[in-house]
């Protein structure tokens, strides 16, 4: 475990009574990517949002190459900047052009020179074929476009780890593909990621780690093809189960 | 304890009748706002009804009626009431007359304005519906239109009901005895006993106001949230 | 009417809606600050000063002006804080201006959603620089209106100054009411410096909120 990047250990999260994380610990090593699954309420979003510090935990200990990440730490913000979070939907700031919600950070918070950032972000913005809608502003754009301006906000803070919490999850069907497809990409590139997603042939294709997470816990770990053809569990068998549709014309023939 | 009271100048309030005195100053600028709130609301909604309607020259009107009583600070409204009109046209007009026919004029382009508003924000699929599942016009009036326009009215209507008790405070000006008048005629009485007058029957002034108002706004804004 | 009374009055009411404007002016910037603010401290539910500036804000709003500039004016200087009339004046507004403010700027900040908070956290931005470059750009767009209507007003609640002897335009309506029984006269430029005050901040209102509405920034 020396070359985590990131370790969660044993963390607790609750909402007064209720125990949405109840002892997770897992740790993910440099150009790892591991997706997390699980049924709808089961934690794993709140797991991205502890990570990132959003959330406050009542016990256990995440920590960033060796440096704790506390809530209302004066290194909070430091450690962020080397955390790149990609939320659902909703979170380019609407007053902002493209150019200017991707610059605004890398300025703003790193002081880096406007000139080098712009370039680095139009290349980015090229290589996710947005270049054209740098002067758009977000509500110009559909909602995959909004999303791999996200990626690319996120990415120009050049993050040591990246986290996506269901990008997917609020986009028409035919948007899915262009933004899945700038993060298969990513991968490639070796870049280290946790994945929240309900895209399950994605996660299959994308995960060297699969965490399946229910109720609170990690309930298995596999490589996706352990995971997806022979889950060991009956509870991760339930959950892939979720994802198949039996015929019922087929039921239907069946009866006649 | 007494040379405080004497300090502040609240010993003035026990004196005689004087607090009960300024509670009848009060219930002039109360029963004012009151009978002028009840007067605006059935004008009002006639009017938020009118300026929804597509005649040009109707909405003209209303419109410039609405924007002059609105742009005028209410105190010029007053002027031109009790000095103006009666000057004008000869006529005699008490304060309490012109405090209320200005209220009126003022509450009923205000309510006027809330009433098109609410009017106008219910959405259109909600009238498609109603006719989609058979209600005549004056059903979906009454069963979807009416309902959900007036849960939107009524706490905006009892905001307007203070607005119109703190306005009362400026019928002072145009000779109304009211409770800021009772208030300096009290001090003006006192004056040689209490020299500090001003302090204690002008805070007492401000915390009736406060607790003539606060109640009411407290009403409203637990209707907003309880039907937002 | 009588044209050579307006004409000779009409100086004095330039002078008056002077007074009446510079006022207005100076108690709406100091609505502004303490409206700000009262919003910032409720916005981030700062302990105990959120409960001050609530009953601050209860307090000014369900109260009369011309009720707050008695007390200040009359009231005040009987227990040895002595207020000259101006200050009175400008103090009294900023007062009852602060808490509309206040509601103004809170509703704003409010409406931005939480998330925008979130990734601008997430990008490693402080608490400040969330705030100034996030949150605040976008909840003033959302305040515009209510902020114009306020500045009007404001602007409005100025005509009670005349009771704490003023001279702004009410007192000269009343003093050439009083002293030459030029009423019609009197009101006409009463009316029409208002008029002259007012339609412009109220047409410019309307400007800016079309435009703002026509960015149409959020979803």
């Amino acid at each position: 475990m020396a070359d985590a990047l990131l370790t969660i250990d044993n963390i607790v999260k609750r909402f007064g009574d209720n125990t949405i994380l109840d002892g997770i610990s897992f740790s993910v090593k440099k150009s790892e990517v591991i997706v997390i699954v699980g049924p709808s309420g089961c934690g794993k979003s709140t797991l991205l949002r502890c990570i990132n510090a959003l959330e406050p935990i009542q016990d256990g200990k995440i920590t960033l190459d060796g440096e704790v990440i506390e809530r209302n730490s004066k290194t909070l913000p430091l450690l962020r900047q080397r955390i790149g979070m990609v939320f659902q939907s909703y979170d380019l700031f609407p007053h902002l052009t493209v150019l200017d919600n991707i610059l605004l950070a890398p300025c703003k918070v790193q002081k880096r020179d406007k000139e080098e950032v712009k370039q680095e972000a139009m290349s980015l913005l090229e290589r996710v074929g947005l270049k054209e809608k740098a002067k758009s502003y977000p509500r110009e754009l559909s909602g995959g476009q909004k999303q791999r301006v996200a990626i690319v906000r996120a990415l120009c803070m050049h993050p040591e780890i990246l986290l996506f919490d269901e990008v997917t999850a609020a986009l028409d069907p035919e948007m899915v593909r262009e933004v899945l497809d700038v993060m298969l990409d990513l991968a490639k590139q070796g870049r280290t990621m946790l994945i929240v997603t309900h895209e399950m042939q994605f996660a299959r294709a994308i995960a060297d780690r699969i965490i399946f997470l229910d109720n609170g816990k990690i309930v298995e770990e596999a490589t996706p093809d352990e995971f997806f053809d022979n889950p060991k569990t009956e509870r991760a068998k339930q959950f892939l189960n979720t994802f198949e549709f039996d015929s019922v014309r087929a039921k239907k023939e069946l009866a006649e | 304890m007494q040379d405080l009271a004497v300090n502040l100048g609240i010993d003035v309030l026990f004196k005689g009748t004087n607090f009960i005195r300024l509670l009848g100053g009060l219930w002039t600028a109360l029963w004012i706002s009151l009978v002028s709130v009840a007067i605006s609301i059935p004008l009002g909604i006639g009017m938020g009804v009118l300026m929804t309607k597509k005649n040009r020259i109707l909405k003209a009107v209303l419109r410039v009626y609405l924007e002059f009583i609105r742009i005028m600070p209410q105190l010029v409204l007053l002027f031109i009431m009790f000095f103006g009109t009666t000057r004008a046209f000869g006529w005699d007009l008490s304060g309490e007359a012109a405090s209320i026919i200005v209220f009126v004029l003022w509450g009923t382009a205000e309510m006027g304005d809330l009433v098109r508003g609410a009017l106008i924000s219910i959405p259109k699929h909600q009238y498609e519906s109603s006719e989609a599942l058979g209600l005549t016009n004056t059903q979906t009036y009454l069963y979807v239109i009416i309902p959900q326009t007036i849960r939107r009215l009524i706490p905006l209507s009892i905001n307007l009901i203070t607005r119109m008790i703190k306005t009362t405070s400026l019928i002072l000006m145009i000779g109304v005895v009211e409770v800021l008048k009772v208030a300096q005629q009290i001090i003006e009485a006192n004056r040689m006993t209490s020299p500090n007058g001003a302090f204690g029957v002008y805070l007492t002034v401000f915390l009736l106001y406060f607790i003539a108002c606060w109640p009411i706004s407290m009403l409203a804004k637990y209707l907003e949230k309880k039907w937002s | 009417m009588d044209l050579n009374a307006i004409a000779e009055y009409l100086p004095l009411f330039g002078e008056a809606a002077l007074l009446t404007v510079k006022l207005g002016i100076l108690g709406i910037i100091f609505s502004i600050i303490i409206g700000l603010i009262c919003a910032v401290v409720q916005y981030y539910k700062v302990p105990v000063i959120r409960r001050i500036v609530s009953v601050y804000i209860e307090i000014s709003r369900n109260t009369p002006l011309l009720v707050q500039l008695f007390f200040i004016y009359y009231g005040l200087p009987k227990v040895g804080i002595p207020t000259d009339a101006e200050t009175c004046g400008i103090a009294g507004l900023a007062f009852l201006g602060g808490s509309y403010m206040a509601e103004a700027f809170r509703s704003g900040l409010e409406s931005v959603d939480k998330i925008q908070t979130e990734s601008a956290y997430s990008l490693g931005m402080n608490k400040m620089q969330t705030m100034r470059y996030v949150i605040l750009p976008q909840a003033i767009s959302v305040s515009i209106p209510a902020f114009v209507a306020n500045v009007i007003f404001l602007m409005k609640e100025t005509s009670v100054f005349s009771a704490i002897s003023l001279l702004d335009l009410m007192f000269m309506a009343k003093d050439l009411m009083g002293m030459y029984n030029d009423t019609v006269e009197a009101l006409c430029l009463l009316v029409g410096f208002y008029l002259i005050i007012l339609l412009p901040i109220s047409i410019v209102g309307t400007i800016v909120e079309r435009r703002v509405r026509r960015a149409g920034f959020g979803s």
